[in-house]
């Protein structure tokens, strides 16, 4: 096949990436303005960034989404690991019936979820604070911590796991020393798509807390009816840090790559 | 190996108390009266029959409808040529156009859509057609991702076949690419669709309140005036027409299958 591609297409693809960094530069830049002003830059300051490190309320929000995502992320990772080897040997009706269910958190619109939840907690009259949006992030969490782990015990050798059994090993020894081992990379994925979905959300984490906790969505949404720019200081600050954590996620790959193809060749060349 | 089994029971438990009850709920709510305890039970249609006899409710899930749908053909349009220029570039620039395509999905939405207010607000624009703009900013990538992961799926042997066998560029594109791409362009629609309909704060953030969806009614009728039961109905109403509208796209993409 034909590998070029026009100037036409270039630039097509320029406007798309254009259109996607557009209000993320933007929200940066006016951070960094003297007035309140979001259309006009009148002077470089830092007041925005210094009256966001001084209000509570965002420091407390930010305290909450990172401590929110953390619990989710361990529990949901741990809880859905374990779910998935269990199913990988049970009934296929068993099977089955626990992927039908994990299906409606994630096809139902995110809003369902929210309401289903809660009006089950204040059914059961639970007060609801940060345990029950932990409660909440947690259920979400797993039906994907399983969706990323479930593949790669298809693919794994049944044998492999039972030839540990025969050789002595206790079931738990198996599942840490055999099973475990072999789907490490689903997990991972696993736990990343479960830190950023707990770490993003804002419908579902929006109606399962009490007053008082609001986690960086929930303060942003609420916080947008007057100007308040101290919000773009905010939303700067999670661009910088989401930046930077990719940077290093996929930057340091491929420079660890791009030694070991050096040393490969330094090797052949020896 | 029958005590890995076991292992799920937990889940099981959990996921039937924190998924399958809440779902429950609604459906209860949805179909009783408003401030009856567990023992006096009442039920009614009322909420629904007040959802549908209304002079707005109706023409306000119409309008979500239409926004969702409009959403949808504006991100295959747009979404659609950019992936098909991606699957032709070389490997290394692709998966650069997929990192960079990738990368502002990491920032959370609503702070992504809160970024837009300044530029909107700035050109006046009408409400709806900000909504739009907030609408296929938010939702486009997945279209794209999606599609382009079909089209680069495409053995590029088949292409040549084609132009072996006397198709030209327009042939082959309406006749091989095409084609083989729509499972994309489905579970594009998938991604995009669904979330368009229930969306509520893409309305409320760029929509400056004057331009109510479906999912802003559901907010306002369980967080500012209480009415559970009502709200319940609502999301009902939602979730049934999208599980309709989903079985109909995935049954589309299942007859395409079959005519290959």
């Amino acid at each position: 096949m034909e590998k070029k591609t026009g100037i036409l297409s270039k630039i097509y693809l320029g406007l798309i990436l254009f259109f996607f960094y557009l209000p993320i530069l933007y929200v940066v830049f006016f951070s960094f303005n003297s007035s309140k002003s979001l259309s006009k830059f009148t002077g470089f300051s830092l007041k925005w960034y210094e009256s966001m490190f001084a209000n509570s309320s965002i420091m407390e929000a930010i305290g909450y989404t990172v401590a929110c995502a953390v619990i989710a992320t361990i529990v949901s990772t741990i809880v859905g690991t374990i779910t998935a080897i269990g199913l990988s040997k049970s009934s296929k009706v068993l099977r089955e019936t626990v992927n039908q269910v994990n299906n409606l958190p994630m096809l139902n619109p995110e809003i369902v979820t929210a309401i289903g939840l809660m009006l089950f907690y204040t059914s059961l009259r639970i007060k609801t604070g940060f345990w029950t949006m932990v409660m909440a992030h947690i259920a979400f969490c797993i039906p994907y911590v399983m969706l990323s782990v479930l593949p790669r015990l298809r693919r794994l050798d049944p044998n492999i796991a039972e030839a540990a059994l025969d050789l002595g090993c206790t079931p738990l020894q198996a599942m840490f020393k055999v099973i475990i081992p072999q789907i490490k990379e689903g997990i991972i994925a696993g736990a990343l798509v479960a830190f950023s979905m707990s770490f993003d959300d804002f419908v579902i984490s929006m109606f399962t807390t009490g007053p008082g906790v609001a986690n960086i969505s929930i303060y942003v949404y609420g916080s947008v009816k007057r100007i308040n720019p101290t919000v773009n200081a905010l939303s700067a600050l999670i661009v910088y840090v989401v930046t930077i954590i990719l940077i290093i996620v996929n930057v340091v790959p491929m420079i660890q790559e791009k030694r070991r193809n050096k040393n490969n060749v330094l090797k052949e060349n020896v | 190996m029958k005590n890995f089994s076991k292992l799920t029971y937990p889940y099981v438990i959990w996921m039937t108390v924190m998924i399958i009850i809440p779902m429950l709920m609604i459906v209860l709510y949805a179909f009783t009266v408003q401030g009856n305890s567990v023992l006096t039970l009442q039920f009614t249609l009322g909420n629904f029959a007040r959802f549908f006899a209304d002079r707005i409710f109706p023409s306000v899930l119409w309008r979500s409808l239409k926004v969702a749908v409009i959403t949808t053909v504006i991100c295959i349009a747009i979404g659609y040529p950019a992936a098909f220029v991606m699957a032709k570039l070389k490997a290394n620039s692709a998966a650069m156009m997929v990192l960079l395509i990738t990368l502002p999905m990491w920032i959370n939405m609503l702070v992504r859509t809160y970024a837009w207010r300044g530029i909107l607000t700035r050109f006046s624009l009408p409400p709806e057609i900000a909504v739009y703009i907030g609408m296929v900013y938010n939702f486009l990538p997945f279209m794209i991702l999606q599609i382009y992961t079909a089209l680069s799926k495409i053995d590029p042997s088949l292409l040549i076949a084609a132009h072996d066998l006397g198709a030209n560029d327009r042939e082959t594109f309406l006749r091989v690419t095409l084609p083989l791409s729509l499972s994309g362009v489905v579970s594009g629609i998938t991604l995009v669709f669904l979330p368009a309909v229930s969306s509520f704060f893409i309305p409320k953030l760029l929509g400056g309140g004057s331009y109510i969806l479906i999912g802003n009614l559901i907010e306002e009728y369980f967080v500012s005036t209480g009415d559970w039961n009502f709200g319940a109905a609502i999301s009902l109403i939602m979730a049934i027409i999208i599980l309709i509208s989903m079985y109909i796209t995935r049954k589309l993409d299942r007859e395409t299958k079959e005519d290959d």
